[in-house]
């Protein structure tokens, strides 16, 4: 199975160590050289520099044989138009974008995009360990 | 008519000014403090502040009234495309009108159905072409949501075509000529015209079939 991974942070990173380790073939793309470094110095996968939105650089990545394709630059907006082309133009079997507004990931799941939002995410474990906390306290 | 245009540059500024000065009513969004503070200045309070991507902001703006056009004129692709998605589908705004700052993005737009689309560098090097012309092709009109465009091509000497009857040419599928100017006489083509050195030509032809009708022709 192939995967791309576009946005070499932290999440990104980790997101491509962990499926290479699990015997995805994987290439990562990320507009700044230095990110392979995030990759450790065992990383076999693919390394393409450049930014999400090349579509030259995107094929280049392999996009158009990938299974899956993971979208986690630090920009919300150029994740949502790179994960809609990965789906619409590349017809990538499974793509999963990461938005960190909750409200424009919630807007774009209904246009059928997979997305992850670590905003929300946050917010609903804060709220029930806070309510949790006052469960245990009047018990 | 009620217009939000998002962006406070060069090209949002002005059309504000423009559209403001022709009578309309507009509701600009500036996200940089600095920026903002010179366009309230000018503009008070029809320059609101904020990331023109976040929805509480376009709501801010009155984007559920919803306004006859929604610009979207910032300096980034990314950007105007979501703007102009939620205008357009959270929002039921119907004419959207967005800029393109890398040409390399108008694919996205397209394969995103947002148009009409303007980009300063296309149009410039659209008067490129059409003054100093490289390719023998030169662009006149683009009929995108038509997928057609008119193109125009001078016969010089050398040329493919130079002497031929317009039936003998191996025009490509999806292209027609549909005009011939001749010493500044324009004539509608038939099977039998014969093309001579100095015809201008406007063909009418699908977009990618440009390489194929440069070979019928020049």
């Amino acid at each position: 199975m192939k995967a791309i991974v576009v946005g070499c942070g932290r999440v990104g990173s980790a997101v491509a160590q962990q499926l290479l380790a699990s015997g995805w073939e994987v290439t990562v793309l990320d507009e700044n050289e230095d990110a392979l470094g995030r990759l450790g110095e065992s990383w076999t996968g693919g390394f393409v520099v450049g930014h999400g939105m090349d579509l030259t650089l995107l094929r280049e990545a392999g996009v158009e044989e990938a299974d899956a394709v993971v979208v986690t630059t630090d920009g919300d907006n150029t994740n949502l138009v790179i994960a809609q082309a990965a789906q619409k133009h590349f017809e990538v079997p499974t793509v999963i974008v990461r938005v960190l507004d909750p409200a424009r990931a919630q807007f774009y799941a209904t246009k059928g995009l997979r997305i992850v939002c670590p905003t929300s995410s946050a917010i609903e474990t804060l709220v029930s360990a806070v309510r949790h906390a006052e469960e245990e306290a009047t018990v | 008519m009620y217009v939000l245009i998002a962006g406070g540059g060069k090209v949002g500024a002005n059309l504000t000014r423009s559209l403001l000065r022709a009578g309309h009513e507009v509701t600009l969004i500036e996200q940089k403090p600095y920026r903002f503070d010179q366009l309230e200045a000018e503009f008070e309070h029809q320059v609101i502040r904020g990331d023109a991507t976040e929805l509480f902001v376009l709501e801010r703006a009155g984007i559920t009234r919803p306004p006859d056009l929604v610009v979207a004129a910032t300096g980034d692709d990314e950007d105007n495309i979501v703007i102009c998605q939620l205008a357009r589908e959270r929002y039921g705004v119907d004419n959207v009108i967005a800029r393109i700052n890398d040409p390399r993005n108008q694919a996205y737009f397209d394969l995103l159905g947002i148009s009409p689309t303007v980009s300063a560098t296309g149009a410039i090097m659209g008067l490129i072409e059409h003054e100093v012309p490289e390719h023998g092709l030169v662009q006149l009109l683009e009929l995108r949501k038509e997928n057609l465009e008119i193109v125009e091509v001078t016969v010089d000497k050398g040329a493919n075509c130079h002497g031929k009857r317009v039936r003998a040419l191996q025009l490509p599928d999806g292209a027609r000529l549909i005009s011939v100017v001749r010493a500044g006489k324009a004539e509608i083509p038939d099977d039998e015209t014969q093309l001579e050195i100095g015809d201008q030509v406007l063909a009418i032809l699908e977009p990618g079939k440009e390489d194929e009708l440069r070979r019928a022709l020049l």
